[in-house]
């Protein structure tokens, strides 16, 4: 049988079961990636559903919580005369003056890289120092972890600004004026962690967390599982991702991790500290921590620019419509906060989609 | 943050999409005042300019400069792409196409022999469409002041009654002459040294003449041909022009699976991308089947569609049907696009 992974009767199956279990009041559910916002938003999903179902993007896109301060010490070291190594998006973000891209055209050497393997050539290439601005969530930290385990050049080092999606998701639900039914969480992530760390904060907040695939029929799935739940009165962390997560996750992956990194409080622009919610290098690897290796100054920049949505937006509290600077002041191609840049972030998907109008 | 900055000519300004219309509205328009010699002029930013004559008939003149990276690419080169690019602009403003006019602008050092390659590629597009080249220039510039061949054409064709892009009626079909995303993908899988290999070439190809047999099946409101920026840039300007709206069905756009499979993988829409032997065709509803027909006669329209129809609902706005039956809007896109990093 062939599975269309776009079927539309399979499609209109699960709007009409979420239609008749979802409960007659606003539902709000959150996912946390911008992989998820692309598909949701690309394939039209929200006016499939219901009015009264609220989806929203949480902080699912590595480079808008990325804090300006991590921005800075980057900054600072290319100043200083390393080689900075970045992610394309990361180059567009804005520190507290500029962003790397804009130090790069003042002559500062900031490269473009596509992988951590990438730097590694560069360092192999040089003398000089090359530092690998190291972010990401729980799906590229292996990559990281397997190159610095596998005796990189002596002149390379990470500034290491990973993050941990579950206690994000934590924080969220621990904000006062939370409002949350439910969770999708994010595949990519899920493969490498698998549905356990989930299971605490079920117990604990009593929302659903359902794990997601990244086909618009996946995402219709979790919805549907996560409305079955609460009609239920059932919540619990159910793998709506089954062709890709396993229940335990990706032990060897884990294991890279546990070798290299060590869980630590971290800053996340929007939130704030979350603790135990990042990963820095451990005892073993401190020699390739650029923080360690360099003096840098660990005063934080401002969260984000003034007026900017982009912390509410990040915490599902407001959506990039309700921010006077949106399409205005703020577009994908001079971006005034980090909502608005690359294409996980959710601002910037919206307005490549035209965001979410009644169709 | 940047304004004491002098502002700089960037190269998204170029791409098409809205960079580009506001380079055009704010700098080109805004310098020259001049601008028509007849019902359609430069203020339009249709395919071509409309002269109309004493004696009844309307010459259409149009000029593209055509720039490539690479100057050879599967399924065509540079000089295919001069003469049929401004084959296509005459043909979609319902001209027959007189002449051509050619301009070589060569780089110092560039290799004679690739020099005959894409001359004898003009001579074959320009047998192919059975228009003649009559008049030209050359110049050669010093080394490192260009990078390899650049060429203009421009052409001169004559209409009976020329179609403007913005005719489109509400009620009409929207009527696309073949699959998209052809000649873009096949180019990005080039540039990016895709690994893979597929068959998927340029669609590179004069539409002159299924175009002239579009015509005469009737009903015709409004003619395109979707090149940079792709059908989404295209039907977006459709729709601002006529202050009208258009709905695409996904499902009926005619995608190759090759095009689908490089756009999946460097994460480029197809929609987004250049078509260069395609056309986006407005029709009347009584006559769209009928010309539908007769395009898929044609050897270059075998696999056209009807894939959305003109409406009121949203004015100036493209409003696509996804395939799992949910609604958003298709936005003309903000540039070049540019492969995903990760």
């Amino acid at each position: 049988m062939e599975f269309k992974f776009k079927d539309k009767e399979r499609a209109r199956d699960l709007v009409q079961l979420i239609n008749r279990k979802v409960p007659d009041r606003p539902v709000k559910i959150v996912h946390v990636c911008g992989t998820h916002e692309v598909t949701i938003t690309e394939n039209g999903l929200r006016s499939l559903l219901p009015d009264r179902i609220d989806i929203r993007e949480g902080p699912g896109c590595p480079v808008c919580v990325t804090p300006t301060a991590d921005l800075d010490a980057a900054l600072q070291l290319a100043r200083d005369g390393a080689i900075v190594t970045a992610f394309g998006d990361m180059m567009n973000v804005p520190g507290t003056d500029k962003s790397l891209k804009e130090l790069k055209s003042e002559g500062a050497d900031v490269r473009l890289v596509y992988s951590v393997s990438e730097a590694i050539k560069i360092a192999e290439s040089t003398d000089r120092e090359v530092v690998f601005l190291s972010v990401g969530f729980e799906t590229t930290t292996p990559m990281t972890a397997a190159v610095l385990a596998n005796d990189p050049p002596e002149n390379f080092s990470i500034l290491p600004s990973n993050k941990l999606i579950p206690p994000a998701m934590k924080s969220l639900l621990e904000l006062p004026d939370n409002d949350i039914d439910g969770f999708i969480a994010p595949g990519h992530v899920s493969t490498i962690i698998g549905v356990e760390p989930y299971e605490p904060l079920v117990k604990n907040y009593g929302a659903p967390i359902v794990i997601g695939g990244f086909e618009p029929l996946d995402i219709l799935y979790a919805l549907a599982l996560i409305v079955k739940q609460i009609a239920a009165g059932k919540p619990e962390a159910e793998n709506g991702y089954e062709r890709g997560v396993d229940y335990g996750g990706n032990r060897k992956s884990q294991d890279l991790i546990k070798n290299v990194f060590k869980v630590t409080d971290s800053r996340w622009r929007g939130i704030g500290n979350i603790p135990e919610s990042g990963l820095t290098l451990n005892s073993n690897y401190e020699n390739r921590n650029a923080r360690q290796r360099f003096d840098i100054d660990p005063e934080a920049g401002q969260e984000s620019p003034p007026n900017c949505l982009c912390p509410q937006v990040i915490t599902a509290r407001a959506t990039p419509e309700e921010c006077d600077l949106f399409r205005e002041t703020c577009t994908p191609k001079s971006p005034y906060g980090p909502c608005m840049v690359g294409e996980e972030a959710m601002c910037n998907i919206w307005y490549r989609y035209g965001g979410r109008p009644k169709l | 943050m940047n304004e004491e900055k002098e502002e700089k000519i960037k190269i998204t300004d170029g791409a098409g999409g809205r960079a580009m219309d506001r380079l055009i509205g704010d700098h080109i328009l805004a310098n020259f005042s001049n601008v028509s010699a007849g019902e359609i002029g430069l203020g339009e930013l249709d395919d071509g300019a409309t002269i109309e004559k004493e004696n009844g008939g309307t010459l259409v003149l149009t000029t593209d400069s055509h720039v490539v990276n690479p100057l050879f690419f599967p399924g065509g080169d540079i000089g295919k792409l001069a003469v049929c690019g401004t084959v296509n602009d005459l043909a979609v403003m319902g001209a027959k196409p007189l002449a051509l006019t050619s301009s070589l602008i060569i780089e110092e050092g560039f290799p004679t022999s690739k020099l005959d390659s894409v001359l004898a590629s003009m001579e074959n597009s320009s047998t192919e469409a059975g228009v003649p080249i009559i008049t030209g220039d050359t110049k050669v510039l010093e080394k490192g002041n260009m990078d390899g061949l650049a060429i203009n054409t421009a052409g001169l064709g004559l209409a009976d009654k020329p179609i403007s892009d913005a005719g489109m009626e509400p009620g009409d079909k929207v009527i696309l002459t073949g699959s998209i995303g052809d000649h873009g993908m096949a180019l990005m899988q080039y540039r990016e040294g895709l690994s893979f290999k597929t068959e998927l070439t340029s669609d590179i190809a004069p539409l002159n003449d299924l175009l002239s047999i579009a015509q005469n099946a009737g009903g015709i409101t409004a003619m395109k041909d979707p090149t940079r920026g792709g059908i989404a840039t295209v039907l977006n300007e459709m729709a601002g022009k006529s202050g009208l709206g258009i709905t695409v069905k996904e499902e009926a756009v005619p995608i190759k699976e090759a095009v689908s499979g490089i756009a999946e993988l460097i994460g480029i829409s197809p929609y987004e991308v250049a078509n260069e032997g395609k056309a986006v065709i407005t029709a009347s509803k009584e006559t769209a089947e009928g010309v539908v027909e007769e395009i898929k006669r044609h050897s270059l329209g075998t696999d056209a569609a009807i894939i959305g129809e003109v409406n009121k609902d949203w004015p100036e706005k493209v409003i696509m049907e996804t395939e799992v039956g949910g609604r958003r809007f298709l936005e003309e896109p903000l540039g070049d696009p540019i492969p995903r990093i990760c």
